[in-house]
């Protein structure tokens, strides 16, 4: 089993790994938080499944491990094994227009299959709709699958502000949800470790956010495929010391790279942000074929989302806090305050263009992206570019048409650089 | 300068020559299996058939699906640009393109001096295509070439509502059961590529004047489909299937 997962990781990111040597790496901390959930039974601790924008710092207050199974599908996408499970969950009975995650995790959990042998059974479940409505069926199917308890949080959607009334109402639940964490763990909720849980968290998201600053640099130090990557850890380990740890060194490292001048692309010359999640599958593709174009991917608005929501964050008043951090996440806002937040980052990184991926997956991410195409256009006049595909499902993607838009779009950009250098 | 210009598309490879502004020859071809092949026949034939010799052309620049199996062009570009470049030649005046080509179809913005503003492709499907129509064409067993005349003399369009290839023909293969009549088909056929361009291009606003390129312009009954929907005046290239090698000639002479 830990061969498996060591061979995976080491076979995906080789490319990665390799160029950010470091005492302990992130193969290092996957295999140790993989394995420790695999053998969770041996050491009597519970394991919780969370959706990715799911509260998890009372889970690891609680000493138990959670498991994303959206990071589960980041890695099935990656290894080319998601059209397969999804042909499955097809037979299943499962429609090809649901969610590839929520088809690869259902079919995988059946067979074990997926590139490290399925995930560790849970103990109970933890849903929380601010991504999406439909970890609400999937997560429904999954406990009457594993016959476990479910705990569903239910975010409003703030399409511009935070009412009192939903301030309210998903802070009464964050109360539920350590009610129910009592019962499941059969031990009382121990609020003086979340406070310090609630700090680490806090503290690495920080760190998350000055390692995606450091790409502000000319040339960027890391690019979005290398955040893709290193993402990992702030979303499953969020309010450890590893997540710290791992972080301060790799902040370090792009510093170092930075005052060495090393970029990501060794030629940038153009910079561009992407939206939606990663092409998982195609993740190596793309960065070079970008990189061809002297193109570096310099920002993104996934990677970004898990530390989005710090300026809600409040140590002293952690669980007020988190109930809005959880609320006003970017996919639970309205289009104008995401276009908001693009045209913040457009300007931040220096971006020459905006690239969007079209999920054919993710419709929460990816409804209202010509909305937000034509506010970029119209605000800083800047080339987009919409790229039809999806995170996971590899049989929803036609290279040769990519390409040629990606190489129209590069294209354009060129010219108009020319042109401005003129 | 004499400069050659090559565009390798998913059903022809076509091939355009050209010299100090005027355009010497155009050759059209199937691009069969092997697009590397079609690219080296098609240039060669255009050559012979102009009676130029190989060495008299300067440079070549290649573009299309196959664009990078032409190994023997100084330089590739996408379509997009090749299609600007071509129709900027035929009419400096012209502001978008429509180009209806064999797996896609695409909308381009462009500016005073030909070059390209901003474009939009159709998704992953084969509707509101070549293919389409050659799909559609075997299942009316009429010559696909006949469409077009066919097409403008119905005064009832049938209504096709399927968006996907596959349906598209079982409802054909259904309205030809119920006898209606072909040139209703056709027409109703046409009217459907027209829509589904319609809301492609709406995505990115056209700007009068439109030209129409690629093979599927040949098709006067698409062209008058196209207008109707959009509410404008189309003009149709008289190089429709030979417009994006001819651009890629004009861009080579830039090289």
């Amino acid at each position: 089993m830990l061969k498996t997962i060591a061979i995976f990781l080491a076979g995906k990111f080789k490319k990665f790994t390799m160029r950010f040597k470091k005492s302990k790496t992130m193969k290092d901390y996957m295999m140790v938080y993989y394995s420790e959930a695999k053998s969770a039974r041996l050491t009597r601790r519970k394991v919780a499944w969370i959706t990715s924008g799911g509260p998890v710092e009372p889970l690891i207050a609680m000493n138990v491990i959670p498991i994303y199974p959206e990071n589960h599908g980041a890695m099935i996408g990656a290894s080319k094994m998601g059209g397969g499970l999804c042909e499955l969950a097809e037979t299943m009975g499962y429609s090809a227009d649901l969610c590839s995650y929520a088809r690869s995790d259902i079919a995988c959990a059946t067979v074990n299959g997926g590139p490290i042998g399925g995930l560790p059974k849970p103990d109970m479940l933890v849903c929380c709709n601010n991504i999406c409505g439909t970890v609400l069926k999937w997560y429904e199917v999954q406990a009457r699958y594993f016959n476990v308890p479910l705990f569903i949080l239910d975010t409003p959607f703030c399409h511009t502000e935070y009412t009192k009334e939903a301030a309210k109402y998903v802070r009464a639940q964050f109360d539920e949800y350590i009610v129910f964490l009592e019962k499941a763990c059969k031990k009382k909720f121990d609020y003086e470790r979340l406070k310090k849980v609630g700090h680490l968290s806090h503290q690495g998201q920080l760190l998350w956010q000055a390692v995606l600053d450091t790409a502000t640099n000319k040339p960027a130090p890391m690019s979005a495929f290398d955040a893709f990557y290193h993402l990992a850890l702030i979303v499953t380990l969020r309010g450890t010391q590893d997540v710290i740890d791992y972080y301060t060194q790799l902040l370090a490292l792009m510093k170092n790279r930075i005052a060495r001048g090393i970029g990501a692309v060794p030629n940038e010359k153009y910079r561009l942000l992407w939206d939606n999640i990663p092409i998982w599958h195609r993740t190596r593709w793309l960065s070079e074929k970008f990189a061809s174009h002297n193109a570096c991917l310099v920002a993104d608005t996934y990677t970004t989302a898990w530390c989005g929501a710090l300026k809600y964050i409040d140590e002293t008043k952690f669980l007020d806090s988190m109930a809005e951090a959880h609320a006003r996440i970017y996919l639970n806002i309205g289009i104008d305050e995401m276009a908001k937040m693009v045209l913040e980052m457009i300007d931040k990184y220096d971006v020459d263009g905006f690239v969007l991926h079209s999920n054919r997956s993710c419709k929460p991410y990816s409804f209202g992206q010509l909305d937000i195409q034509s506010i970029v256009e119209k605000e800083r006049g800047i080339p987009c570019l919409m790229l039809e595909a999806d995170m996971t499902d590899e049989r929803s993607f036609s290279e040769s048409q990519i390409s040629t838009r990606i190489d129209a779009f590069m294209e354009i950009i060129k010219e108009r650089k020319a042109v401005s250098k003129k | 300068m004499r400069t050659a210009g090559i565009d390798i598309g998913s059903i022809t490879a076509k091939a355009a020559i050209v010299e100090d502004g005027k355009l010497l020859g155009t050759k059209v071809i199937f691009t069969g299996y092997n697009a590397e092949a079609a690219g080296i026949k098609v240039y060669e034939e255009v050559l012979k058939e102009n009676s130029l010799d190989k060495s008299s052309v300067k440079k070549v620049v290649a573009t299309g699906y196959g664009r990078n199996s032409v190994k023997f062009a100084d330089k590739s570009f996408t379509e997009i640009m090749c299609h600007a470049a071509g129709s900027h030649f035929l009419n400096p005046h012209i502001r978008s393109i429509i180009d209806i080509g064999g797996q896609d179809s695409k909308a381009i913005l462009v500016d005073e001096k030909g070059k390209v503003k901003n474009f939009v492709m159709n998704d992953k499907c084969a509707a509101g295509t070549g293919r389409f129509l050659e799909v559609m064409a075997r299942a009316l067993e009429v010559d696909l070439d006949e469409f077009g005349a066919l097409s403008i003399k119905s005064k009832k369009p049938s209504k096709i509502s399927s968006l996907c290839t596959v349906f598209a023909e079982s409802e054909v293969v259904s309205l030809i059961a119920r006898g209606e009549k072909r040139q209703d088909i056709i027409a109703g056929i046409h009217e459907s590529i027209a829509a589904r361009i319609s809301s492609m291009v709406g995505r990115i606003g056209m700007k009068e004047p439109v030209m129409v390129t690629g093979g599927v312009a040949r098709n006067i009954g698409v062209v008058r489909a196209l207008g109707k929907k959009l509410g404008m005046k189309i003009e149709v290239s008289p190089y429709a299937q030979v417009n994006g090698a001819i651009g890629a000639a004009f861009l080579a002479a830039s090289l």
